[in-house]
């Protein structure tokens, strides 16, 4: 586990900031960013996967049964899957806490 | 058919080069390139990151999102960098000391590092011929510092250091630079003008690039909706619509040859793609009508450019 910037001092910095963890950004959480929600009804889903492809955070995937589920660790609500769906299976609502 | 159900398989593969958790806007266009790009790029590949959004927002002290080796450069010396790594993977598979035969090596850059800082280090690396791709995020200023404006400005376009107000009435006064033409003129294999919006073209320019010995650039459309003022669900239909009205003409120049990819059979109104981003909203229907007629005889050229080296 990857210690944030806030918490890292300076004696524990490799030498050259380099970064020997690939992939760590993983770890960090943008989904409180959000403030609108996308809604998924399956229902309706034709699994055409324009969602993954035009998801900018790479936050949704396959599930077993084929659908495309996403992950709301890392979803930003910017609503590009409910725009670019073409059965308006996934519609964007205001998040509440 | 089956090429493009091929190209879709590679791109729907689950392994993310570019892992989530990243810095950018919601509704980022340019980190949509960066997954589909690497996607097919693939694992052996050596990154060498420009100063710009795409390298602020992945690289984050002490995080990264990348998955594959990594190297910062400047805004000037990408290529420069790109080819030094070129070169000495060349020379240490020639030793027999190589970890990473075959090794891709890939430059990311802006607008702002390609057409303005860093054209010079392009222009060399392209001319001595380094066996790289360069890839050029066009999101037409330099968003990263708050949107002033680089030569890939558009025409009329406001950015914090080309304002509307007063005397000045039209934001950017000149004309986008033609950037894939300078990459032409440097006759490199390969050439191509590309866009998240369109996937499986994306992917397929992509292939062919690494594919390519010699230097190949790929410059790529990819909507801003932070500082173009747009809803940040609008990147995938603005590169649709900028490349159906002619803003972004999609094609490929193989050793000189053109092909224009995305033909339309009629170039919809410049209106229906300025409308929709504040970045254009003070514009009057004399400059939209200047703008649409430019783009037109633009488009022409491209066409006639390709029926030339079809013929």
């Amino acid at each position: 586990m990857t210690k944030a910037e806030n918490e890292i001092t300076w004696k524990e910095i490799n030498i050259g900031a380099t970064v020997h963890e690939p992939g760590n950004a993983s770890q960090y959480k943008t989904g409180d960013w959000r403030s609108n929600v996308p809604v998924v009804d399956f229902s309706k889903c034709i699994k055409c996967a324009l969602c993954y492809i035009f998801c900018p955070e790479g936050c949704i995937t396959k599930n077993d049964d084929g659908f495309f589920e996403i992950d709301m660790y890392y979803c930003k609500g910017c609503g590009i899957c409910a725009e670019e769906c073409p059965t308006d299976s996934i519609i964007m609502k205001e998040e509440k806490e | 058919m089956s090429s493009v159900k091929k190209l879709a398989s590679k791109m729907l593969e689950e392994k993310e080069f570019f892992a989530p958790g990243h810095r950018a806007c919601g509704g980022c266009g340019e980190v949509i390139g960066l997954r589909l790009a690497f996607k097919e790029i693939g694992g052996n590949a050596i990154v060498v990151n420009a100063t710009g959004c795409s390298e602020i927002i992945a690289s984050q002290y002490p995080y990264t999102s990348w998955n594959i080796p990594w190297i910062h450069a400047l805004f000037e010396n990408t290529a420069a960098v790109a080819s030094g790594i070129e070169a000495g993977l060349k020379i240490m598979e020639k030793k027999g000391i190589s970890h990473s035969k075959g090794a891709k090596v890939v430059a990311v850059a802006g607008d702002g590092a390609t057409s303005d800082i860093g054209l010079q280090a392009l222009s060399g690396a392209l001319e001595r011929g380094h066996d790289f791709v360069y890839i050029c995020l066009d999101n037409e200023a330099y968003m990263n510092t708050g949107i002033q404006r680089s030569s890939a400005t558009p025409y009329g376009a406001t950015t914090t250091t080309s304002p509307v107000g007063g005397k000045q009435k039209i934001g950017q006064v000149t004309w986008k630079k033609d950037m894939p033409s300078i990459a032409v003129a440097h006759n490199i294999p390969y050439v191509a003008t590309a866009c998240p919006s369109y996937p499986v073209d994306l992917v397929a320019k992509i292939k062919k690039a690494i594919e390519v010995k010699g230097p190949a650039y790929i410059h790529m459309f990819t909507a801003c909706p932070t500082g173009w003022g747009c809803p940040s669900n609008m990147a995938v239909k603005l590169g649709r619509l900028a490349v159906q009205t002619g803003v972004f003409p999609l094609y490929e120049v193989e050793n000189g040859a053109y092909t224009v990819n995305v033909k339309p059979a009629k170039l919809k109104p410049v209106a229906e793609y300025l409308k929709i981003q504040k970045r254009f909203r003070h514009l009057g229907d004399e400059e939209i009508k200047y703008i649409e007629q430019r783009l037109a005889e633009e488009y022409q050229k491209l066409l006639e450019k390709s029926e030339a080296s079809a013929s």
